[in-house]
């Protein structure tokens, strides 16, 4: 052993002594051994003390030896420091430097550079918890050869037997029966151990996340190539949930003073780490297993007095062998108070009534640990999670699950079967029968039989003795100031009784009231407490006021027995905790850091980036990009100097007054095929598409059947029957999905096959008065006059550069345009072919930005943009795409009333009286005498009736002005008036116009 | 996470899957001949059953075939999966 470790016992613990680590904690160094846990390596060398509580700043101490401690937090200093790590479940390893915490940590800025992944498996069955009960369900699984994932969320195999080295096991030492276990499941091809590894979720079907330290306990290039932390997303057929119990502290006078400790933690530092916290000892306990811990302390060689709170004492076993040890006992006695603050210097045992109250004087026991059981909770977070049904066992004084979820078996604590022979019953029982349920049948391993085994529940009763249900002591001077409910949260029960003084009665909002539960340990310590308080608290007619637990947590059994009879029970005088119920256990069972969840998926790797062909040639020539959908779009080409309004009002005269292009390949592309592709685009557009001419194009307006606008672009009719539709670039995919529903589900008996293309072609959009040069120029065979090209016609042709290409005539900016098709492969090529093509004509490249300035001066609407799924192709001022003569989706719903008469918003433009500003999108409209004297500061006196409000808002180079689209109420009449636009807290006058702005008669497209 | 068994691929994850709701409403025959109120039956109004629930499914990510799917609203789980078109089956008489 190393430096000298006052606390450390010579011999015994599953420590190696021969390692020592050191540790720096708020610049002290410590030493303790391999093996240790940070807490064990403190409680060695007599330090309890920690941080301060988080809001009273109360001198803290470490309270348990598991995830579920509430007071010993650190900070862990590194490359990136991780806040927030209880030392009880913080394995020592070499290089630590920690800063102790009051129960707040600070998150650090610093980017996480550590990699972190995930891995997907399917597993027969999968084992959550490798104590007696896990190990004994994993070795009979394993031995079937079925495929089994075993969860531990320590550093170590054994669980509660790691408490005990010494306890036999299968009639060997229990460290020994551990590692054979171990030995048989890693010689089985199909297991997999995974310590370190805590299961956190439990989803539907069997879904468990499970998340894996993977390197703090690795050394140097060991660590190298090993991702940090690996979350396990973990489908299994059956699981086995053998997660086992937390001990629960009770509520008494200065319950949170340094060296008051849950009686198991006390049991496992000197059993697991031979790590002894203190030498005079006071066991408070309510049941027969503070024994177990009085006896540890014993043998490590402490004084120590047993307070029993049961008036008859332990039951006979654990009293003929306290009496055989010479344990001193007071029984029918409580600690009602804690002399010390930084540190236990003595306990204040008095005898108490029936109620917890004091019932004669108080006796001053000097002690340096005070170490508390007040009963157990079987840890049914993951059963819960599932919705799996609670019952409060009134005997065992726990929330056990009442049956377990379909496809999984429960097996040890978590049942509250507390005793190790028991615990290898069931999970034997489990093993086999989660194996068998996944299809795997037991060999004759002779270990026992494939058949369920249900522990009687006297027998657990019977094991586990009497548990008097204490759920608060009265103090010496009647205050419970100091009666400590969830220490992380500085609740006491003074909390509890302000939240039922203010007439909380359900356990969730109690919880809410005073923040129980809601720290880092999510209720492991104080959930139940808390629920046994209001038992206390609420009785009479209160009980009648509380509502019922959650879904799934029936708990009650006087409750449920009376509803299957029929029978209504009168209320009971004091409600049990069963008909208080649990607050609702959610996933993470315990913290789960974001890096963790997010896992490559940062960065670069965060999504899935589209480029089309074109893209190297946009990034060379300095685009700057907008995100649409996956795609990465050209937003607009700034030259030296320009900021964004400038280079897009460039490229806007490009369009308008020469010529301009755009990669327009995003756009969605869908063939559709079939001898009823006709008829099927008739009834899927609003417009007819059946009769369109082969060689012809036709804008299309799709709609729900509640008649509003879904998506828009434009076909072509290729072939007699095959027809070529574009859809906006977000709608791709949602598009084909709606053609294949109506298809599929609908009209199968139509003709109809649907195929994306739109990764197959490249498209390119030449705008502008010169466009017909350019386009001359790059397909020297095609006639592209006026007469011999017109407009909403396609042609298939073969460029100057020999690619055979398929040129459309087609405007989204009112100018005269053609659109290029290609493969995708030539995508690049042909673009670099239309820059040289129209370099005499200055073309200018133009992006998304252009793009919407120039349709918005046309009104073209983008869908999602200047609609929101309320707003029908009438209300956008499209009544002319809206067939008379033929049914089509949403067809029905333009007769409906709410369709009908006056109050649709409309589409119309707005012209801010202030002809450089532009309004903010989303800005509210309203009429000017609706403002009344409100000034815009703080709130108005009523409510103001809105119009409507802004979708679109750009400046225009062809108008030079700002304007914006809108959708109005009864928008169309409002033409000519002013309305108010309302943004940031402030007010501009708008004029109301028609939506289109620019070229109203539409001569400019056929220039 | 469901694993969904397609009819066409077998059990795919769920995140393969787009949802389309109640199974078995069909498009009216003549939606000219109903009334607001019955029109309005059909667009907003669904079953909410505690239980065996009736619902489409499509393999977006797969086959992109749609099919029906039988599942149970308070388990999540799916009873029987079946082609688009195909009637409910009768879960008591068995796969």
């Amino acid at each position: 052993m190393g430096a000298h470790q006052p606390q450390r016992l010579d011999v015994g613990g599953a420590i190696d002594r021969s390692r020592a680590v050191e540790l720096v904690v708020d610049g002290e160094t410590f030493t303790g051994c391999a093996g240790d846990t940070v807490a064990s390596a403190l409680v060695a060398n007599g330090r309890l003390r920690v941080g301060d509580s988080i809001y009273r700043r109360r001198p803290r101490g470490i309270l348990s030896a598991g995830v579920e401690e509430p007071n010993a937090f650190a900070l862990v200093n590194g490359e990136h420091n991780e806040s927030m790590v209880p030392l009880t479940s913080l394995e020592l390893v070499p290089g630590l430097d920690l800063t102790l915490l009051d129960g707040i940590g600070v998150l650090d800025q610093k980017v996480d550079p550590a990699e972190y992944d995930k891995m997907h498996v399917h597993a027969d069955v999968a084992i959550v918890g490798a104590g007696p009960a896990g190990l004994a369900a994993a070795r009979e699984a394993a031995a079937t050869g079925a495929r089994v994932v075993l969860f531990e969320q320590d550093f170590r195999l054994g669980g509660s037997l790691l408490a005990d080295p010494a306890s036999l096991v299968e009639g060997v030492p229990s460290e020994l029966w551990v590692e054979r276990v171990r030995g048989e499941l890693e010689a089985a091809p199909e297991v997999t151990i995974l310590t370190r590894t805590t299961a956190f979720g439990s989803y539907d079907n069997n879904y468990l996340i499970a998340l894996e330290k993977r390197t703090e306990h690795l050394h140097g290039t060991a660590r190298d190539g090993v991702s940090r932390q690996r979350l396990w997303h973990v489908t299994a057929r059956q699981v086995v949930l053998a997660t086992g119990a937390f001990e629960r502290p009770i509520v008494f006078a200065d319950n949170d003073v340094p060296g008051v400790m849950l009686a198991s933690a006390v049991a496992a530092y000197i059993g697991r780490y031979a790590a002894v916290p203190g030498r005079r000892a006071v066991v408070f306990t309510t049941n027969d297993s503070g024994y177990a811990t009085a006896h540890a302390l014993l043998r490590s060689g402490a004084e120590v007095h047993v307070v029993d709170a049961r008036e008859a004492g332990p039951s006979a076993r654990v009293g003929t062998a306290a009496a055989d040890a010479g344990l001193r006992i007071s029984t029918g006695s409580a600690v009602v108070g804690i002399d010390g603050a930084q540190a236990v210097e003595a306990a204040w045992v008095a005898p108490i009534d029936d109620e917890g109250a004091l019932a004669g004087p108080a006796e001053r026991v000097a002690c340096d640990v005070v170490a508390v059981s007040g009963g157990w909770s079987p840890n049914v977070s993951l059963h819960s999670q599932r919705q799996g049904a609670l019952h409060w066992d009134d005997a065992l004084a726990g929330f056990v699950p009442t049956v377990p979820v379909r496809n999984q078996h429960l097996a040890g604590a978590v049942l509250g079967t507390y005793w190790t022979e028991g615990c290898l019953t069931e999970g034997r029982a489990a093993g086999l029968a989660a194996a068998a349920a996944s299809g795997f049948a037991a060999e004759q391993s002779g270990r026992t039989s494939g058949s369920e085994v249900d522990t009687v529940a006297e027998e657990r009763v019977a094991r586990a003795g009497t548990t008097r249900q204490l759920w608060v002591v009265e103090g010496r001077d009647g205050g419970y100031t100091t009666h400590f409910v969830d220490p992380q949260r500085d609740n006491t029960a003074a909390d509890v009784l302000r939240a039922t003084g203010a007439g909380m009665r359900s356990v969730e909002h109690v919880k809410r009231y005073t923040s129980i539960s809601t720290g880092v340990d999510q209720g492991k310590i104080g959930a139940v407490n808390t629920i046994g308080l209001l038992t206390r608290v609420l009785s009479g007619e209160d009980t009648r006021a509380i509502p019922p637990g959650q879904p799934g947590q029936d708990g009650t059994g006087s409750r449920a027995a009376s509803e299957l009879s029929g029978i209504p029970a009168a209320p009971p005088s004091k409600p049990t905790p069963g008909a208080i119920g649990n607050t609702t256990f959610r996933a993470p069972f315990t913290p789960v850091a974001f890096a963790a969840l997010a896992g490559r998926s940062r960065g670069e790797l965060f999504d899935v980036a589209r480029t089309t062909s074109i893209h190297p040639w946009h990034v060379a020539h300095e685009a700057l990009f907008e995100d649409v959908g996956q795609w990465k779009r050209p937003w607009y080409y700034p030259r030296a100097g320009e900021d964004m309004d400038a280079a897009v009002a460039r490229e806007c005269r490009a369009a308008r007054e020469g010529v301009a292009f755009m990669d327009a390949t995003t756009l969605g592309k869908i063939e559709i095929r079939g001898a009823d592709a006709g008829e099927f685009l008739n009834r899927i557009y609003t417009n007819a598409f059946k009769k369109l001419g082969v060689g012809k194009a036709r804008y299309g307006v799709m709609c729900k059947p509640d008649g509003m606008v879904f998506d828009d672009g434009v076909v072509l009719r290729l072939e007699e029957h095959r027809y070529f539709a574009t859809t906006t670039t977000g709608g791709a995919a949602r598009v084909l999905e709606w053609l294949e529903e109506w298809s599929q589900t609908e009209w199968p008996e139509l003709d109809v096959v649907c195929t994306s293309v739109t990764e197959q072609w490249a498209t390119i959009a030449v705008v502008g008065p010169r466009s017909r040069d350019v386009i001359a120029r790059m397909a020297p065979g095609l006639d592209v006059s006026k007469e011999g090209f017109g407009f909403m016609e396609f042609r298939e042709t073969v460029l100057a550069s020999g690619i055979e290409a398929r040129i459309c005539r087609i405007t989204f900016s009112g100018e005269l345009a053609f659109e290029i098709n290609v493969p995708t492969w030539y995508g690049l090529k042909v673009w670099e072919d239309v820059a040289e093509a129209g370099a005499d004509f200055d073309i200018t490249p133009y992006g998304t930005e252009t793009m919407h300035v120039l349709r918005a001066e046309k009104a073209y609407p983008i869908v999602g943009q200047d609609t929101d799924g309320t707003v029908t192709p009438q209300d956008l001022g499209m009544d002319w795409i809206v067939s008379k003569t033929k049914d089509f989706i949403g067809n029905r719903s333009y007769s409906r009333s709410s369709h009908q008469g006056p109050g649709r918003k409309q589409l119309v433009s707005v012209l801010p009286v202030d002809r450089s500003l532009r309004l903010p999108e989303g800005a509210q409209l309203v009429e000017r005498v609706a403002l009344g004297d409100y000034t815009g500061e703080g709130l108005p006196e009523r409510p103001i009736p809105m119009l409507g409000h802004v979708t679109s808002s750009y400046h225009s180079q062809a108008l030079g002005r700002s304007f914006g689209l809108a959708l109005v109420k009864d928008g169309r009449d409002r033409i000519g008036q002013t309305l108010i636009a309302s943004f940031l807290g402030r007010f501009a006058e708008v004029e109301v116009a028609d939506a289109v702005l620019y070229d109203k008669e539409g001569t400019r497209r056929d220039d | 996470m469901l694993i969904i068994d397609c009819p066409h691929c077998g059990p795919r994850p769920e995140t393969e899957f787009g949802y389309g709701g109640q199974a078995h409403v069909a498009y009216p025959e003549d939606p000219h001949a109903l009334t607001d109120e019955q029109w309005a039956q059909y667009l907003f109004y669904r079953d909410n059953p505690k239980g065996d629930y009736a619902e489409r499914w499509v393999h977006s990510a797969g086959c992109r075939k749609w099919f029906n799917a039988i599942r149970d609203t308070r388990t999540y789980e799916i009873a029987r999966v079946y082609a688009a078109g195909e009637p409910r089956p009768d879960l008591s008489k068995g796969a």
